[in-house]
């Protein structure tokens, strides 16, 4: 069945509204607007205005309602408009969501998910288009995920709430109109481990979130030129699943990551810092990376489509590693 | 000549106050000379001058309700029961102690009787207690959220933002500000254009009540009224301590920006002194049952000692426990 992520995202609301009275979405306009992304849309009809709460544009405030609402016992889903705004709540998800369990010898948990568009590609210039993923997955003490497909954005919340410890999802704003096939696998669906959508044996293209699709789309193209590449879906951000990663890598002896964040300090130099420490010696060629230019994300359209990884240019940096050159 | 204010409270509940004042003073007392011999490390906030605050507003909340506290929080764990040997412990590092050692002075946190820390940011305990309320109220639980918090935290975004949901979403918390008038070292007036704080709350519709915190009796009275108009409408209420830490802000402190008769001044309203004062004219407290407590006290205070002397150091094997619920993912 064909779906779209939005749609899944909202089936997967429901569901989990509808299964435990714990559960409550919070956040700017997911009630009578129907959520900045129409993903709640109708959910306050249904839910009822305590269910389905609209709050005022403070984000520090209500993320870290959120927060104490999950210690003392509900099952909150809060929604950050982005991840940009988000900043304004870092204070409280670090802080203390985080730390909360470590700091107090292991007297509480935090089963708080909090939800967040991330990602550029629609011209919303510098102030909504950062992808900061891995700003938080560099923090112990919670989960991170980035559904890419809509089996994930399907079947990942349901974990993600059964999770007694902070879970942060990512959901990138382009993603919520692509439209894939909804597949059983939905119903398996765990928030630990990567997967790979493609199966290659010259190298292996890692991403997460939106560029995910841009590195099938480069796969497809590859295979066209004799380069079978493998795609890794990471999914998961935080803890990495280092296994998958290196069984790839020990299998193709060539690693691509491709990431919208900013090349420093981003999740891209993590992982090829641990491939280096786990499969330096399965490796034929230095591990690369195709992640956004350390610019502020522009407006104009021809500025914002440089900044940010295209297929293009992974293609051509996967050519450079398979060692054809950039000839095509 | 000030007028005799009469204690008003039955001589069980006025001693007990008077108890844990004298508990919580003693501890500190010790916990300072315990940092000289470096057995309590890190930052040492001192709650000395502050402890008709703590104990007369802990002591008008129910054993069920919730309680968010700051890093100067030693005070409030004592006065609701939190065990001087596990705080203590906790000060010294030791895995006997309320937080295993993870904490120290800063998060002293126990679940037992419903403390939620020890937050270390400030103002960050402010959003987690309208949080707390908010899962009370949608569990149809009674319960009240008590908050304690400095001065200095209403200028965070933090306050702002969790007084306007609490009255916004009506939400059962009791805002209790220690007004110590000095946030470090920056004294209320330089650095608030507004330092009427009850004006702040009612900015919000939020009902304001402006107290005497160093007379414990007074501020008993006022968290008690705080709490009951919480739990029967629901809705938050703000009160305001007016208070005074005699020590500097913390151990690291040279409290260089206090004129030493504004202390000395606040010293001679000292909430310890005040009580027995008034016990005494009324003729409820005699000299030498003043001296059983203290000595009481002070015998509490060595056993904790004796028991964080006595801990153990949690295996360093264990670092990563508790990052997550069942160990690291």
């Amino acid at each position: 069945m064909k779906i779209t992520y939005r749609e899944a995202m909202r089936q997967a609301l429901h569901d989990a509204l509808a299964a435990d009275p714990r559960v409550f979405l919070m956040g700017e306009d997911v009630g009578k607007y129907g959520g900045s992304y129409a993903v709640s849309k109708g959910f306050v009809e249904e839910f009822g205005p305590d269910r389905i709460r609209d709050t005022p544009l403070s984000e520090l405030g209500f993320v870290g309602a959120g927060i104490g609402a999950a210690i003392g016992g509900m099952r909150p889903i809060v929604e950050v408009m982005t991840v940009n705004f988000s900043l304004l709540a870092l204070d409280q998800i670090v802080n203390t969501a985080a730390l909360y369990r470590h700091m107090s010898g292991g007297q509480f948990s935090v089963p708080v998910v909090i939800r967040m568009a991330t990602g550029a590609g629609r011209q919303l210039a510098a102030q909504h288009s950062h992808s900061l993923e891995s700003w938080y997955a560099s923090v112990p003490g919670i989960t991170v995920l980035a559904p890419a497909t809509v089996d994930d954005a399907r079947g990942m919340l349901a974990p993600a709430l059964a999770d007694p410890d902070p879970v942060v999802i990512f959901e990138h704003a382009l993603l919520y109109n692509f439209e894939g096939e909804l597949t059983d696998a939905w119903r398996t669906a765990d928030i630990r481990s990567a997967k790979t959508l493609r199966a290659g044996r010259d190298l292996t293209l890692i991403a997460y979130g939106g560029t995910v699709w841009k590195a099938l789309e480069a796969a497809v193209q590859l295979a066209a030129e004799g380069i079978e590449a493998e795609v890794v879906d990471l999914r998961v951000l935080r803890p990495l699943d280092d296994a998958a990663i290196m069984d790839s890598v020990r299998r193709t002896h060539r690693a691509l990551i491709v990431d919208e964040g900013w090349r420093t300090g981003s999740l891209a130099g993590e992982i090829m810092a641990r491939i280096m420490e786990q499969a330096f010696y399965d490796l034929d060629a230095p591990v690369a990376r195709v992640c956004s230019e350390e610019v502020p994300i522009p407006y104009a359209k021809h500025l914002e489509d440089a900044a940010l990884p295209q297929v293009p240019k992974i293609v051509a940096a996967a050519r450079t590693l398979a060692g054809k050159g950039a000839a095509a | 000549m000030t007028t005799h204010k009469p204690v008003g409270l039955p001589d069980d509940v006025a001693l007990k106050l008077l108890t844990d004042m004298v508990r919580i003073r003693r501890f500190e007392e010790r916990c300072a000379d315990l940092y000289g011999q470096m057995k309590i490390r890190g930052f040492l906030h001192l709650y000395i001058g502050e402890e008709a605050v703590a104990v007369g507003a802990v002591h008008a909340l129910a054993a069920g309700d919730n309680i968010v506290a700051t890093y100067r929080e030693h005070g409030h764990a004592l006065a609701r029961g939190v065990s001087a040997n596990a705080v203590m412990a906790e000060m010294y590092g030791k895995q006997e102690g309320c937080s295993r050692g993870r904490g120290g002075s800063m998060h002293i946190f126990d679940a037992a009787t419903r403390l939620y820390g020890g937050n270390a940011i400030v103002g960050g305990g402010l959003p987690l207690a309208v949080g707390l309320a908010l899962a009370d109220r949608m569990q149809g639980s009674r319960r009240v959220t008590a908050v304690f918090f400095g001065e200095g935290a209403v200028a965070e975004g933090a306050f702002h933002e969790s007084m306007n949901l609490a009255a916004l979403w009506h939400l059962p918390v009791a805002f209790f500000c220690e007004n110590n008038f000095y946030a470090m070292g920056t004294a209320l007036v330089r650095s608030e254009s507004q330092t009427d704080l009850c004006v702040k709350a009612a900015a919000f519709k939020v009902p304001a009540v402006r107290v005497d915190g160093m007379d414990v009796v007074a501020v008993h009275e006022a968290a008690r009224v705080a709490v009951e108009q919480v739990r029967a409408q629901g809705g938050p209420c703000f009160v305001e301590f007016q208070t005074y830490r005699y020590r500097a802000h913390s151990m690291f402190d040279p409290d260089l920006y206090r004129n030493k008769d504004e202390v000395e001044e606040w010293k001679r309203r000292g909430p310890i002194h005040n009580l027995t004062g008034r016990l005494k004219a009324e003729g409820r407290l005699t000299e030498e049952r003043f001296l059983e407590i203290d000595a009481a006290a002070l015998r509490e205070v060595e056993s904790a000692v004796a028991f964080a002397e006595a801990g153990t150091w949690e295996p360093v094997e264990h670092l990563l426990h508790d990052v997550h619920t069942g160990g690291a993912p």
